[in-house]
C-alpha cells in the first residue's frame, strides 16, 4: 500500500524534498515514515505532522492509503 | 458559519457588510465583535516589503471550521465568518478577518479572541517575508501577542 507525503514552507526548501510516495510493506510511525524518505535526515525538534490533513504525534502509525504532512511552526493571521 | 481562503486582495469591511446583510438575523445580534490582521512594514527590526502566505489546502479550511464549531459550543453566538488570505501580500494588505456576532458582547468578544488565538498557533499557515536583502520564513508566531 502507498502513502503520499507533503512538506509544507521552510521545511520543504531546507529538505529539498518534493511531494512524494512511499510503498509501505508494513505499519509505520510517522517518525519513521520521516526517517525513510528524508534518509534519516534529522528531525528539526518543533516539526508538525499532520495524517490526513489532522495533526498527530510523531507515534501515530500509519497502514496504507493516508497522506501524510510534515511542516514546521506555524504563522498565520 | 463560513470559513474562506483568498488568494486576491479584499476588503474586510465590505466582506463584513455584504455577510451581515445574508444572514438574515438582525434584531437578534447585539454584538458583532471583528478583528482585522493587516501586514506591518516592519518585523524584528528589519523593514518587510511584502510577504508570501503559504498554506495546506484543506487541511487549513478544515481546521478554521473545526475552531468555529468549538468556539460556537464554547459560547453563545450566532453566527461567525473567517477570510484569510494566501499569495503575496504587501504593508498595509489584510491577511485576516474574524468576525462573530451573538445576542451579548461576552460571547462574541471572548469567542472572536479565541478563534483568533487558535488560528495563529494551531491553523497551517506560513510566512515569507521580502526585505531589502533578501528573504526569510517567519519562524513562530507569538502566543497572545
Amino acid at each position: 500500500m502507498m502513502i503520499q507525503i507533503r512538506f509544507f514552507a521552510s521545511l520543504r526548501e531546507k529538505l529539498q524534498l518534493d511531494d512524494c510516495e512511499l510503498e509501505l510493506v508494513g505499519p509505520l510511525s510517522v517518525e519513521q515514515v520521516w526517517q525513510k524518505v528524508t534518509h534519516d535526515q534529522p528531525m528539526p525538534a518543533n516539526v508538525l505532522c499532520a495524517v490526513n490533513l489532522e495533526y498527530v504525534s510523531l507515534e501515530h502509525e500509519v497502514t496504507g492509503g493516508e497522506e501524510v504532512a510534515f511542516f514546521p511552526p506555524v504563522t498565520g493571521g | 458559519m463560513q470559513v474562506e481562503i483568498r488568494e486576491a486582495d479584499f476588503d474586510p469591511y465590505a466582506e463584513l457588510l455584504q455577510y451581515q446583510t445574508k444572514m438574515q438575523q438582525g434584531g437578534q445580534y447585539g454584538a458583532t465583535t471583528i478583528f482585522v490582521g493587516s501586514m506591518r512594514d516592519f518585523n524584528e527590526g528589519d523593514e518587510v516589503k511584502a510577504m508570501v502566505l503559504e498554506h495546506y489546502p484543506k487541511m487549513t479550511e478544515n481546521f478554521l471550521l473545526q475552531i468555529s464549531q468549538e468556539a460556537a459550543e464554547k459560547w453563545s453566538i450566532l453566527d461567525s465568518l473567517i477570510i484569510h488570505r494566501v499569495g503575496e501580500v504587501h504593508p498595509a494588505d489584510p491577511i485576516v478577518l474574524v468576525a462573530v456576532w451573538s445576542a451579548h458582547r461576552k460571547d462574541a468578544y471572548e469567542a472572536n479572541r479565541y478563534i483568533m488565538e487558535a488560528l495563529k498557533s494551531k491553523a497551517p499557515f506560513w510566512k515569507k517575508e521580502f526585505l531589502e536583502k533578501g528573504e526569510r520564513w517567519v519562524q513562530q508566531n507569538t502566543p497572545g501577542r
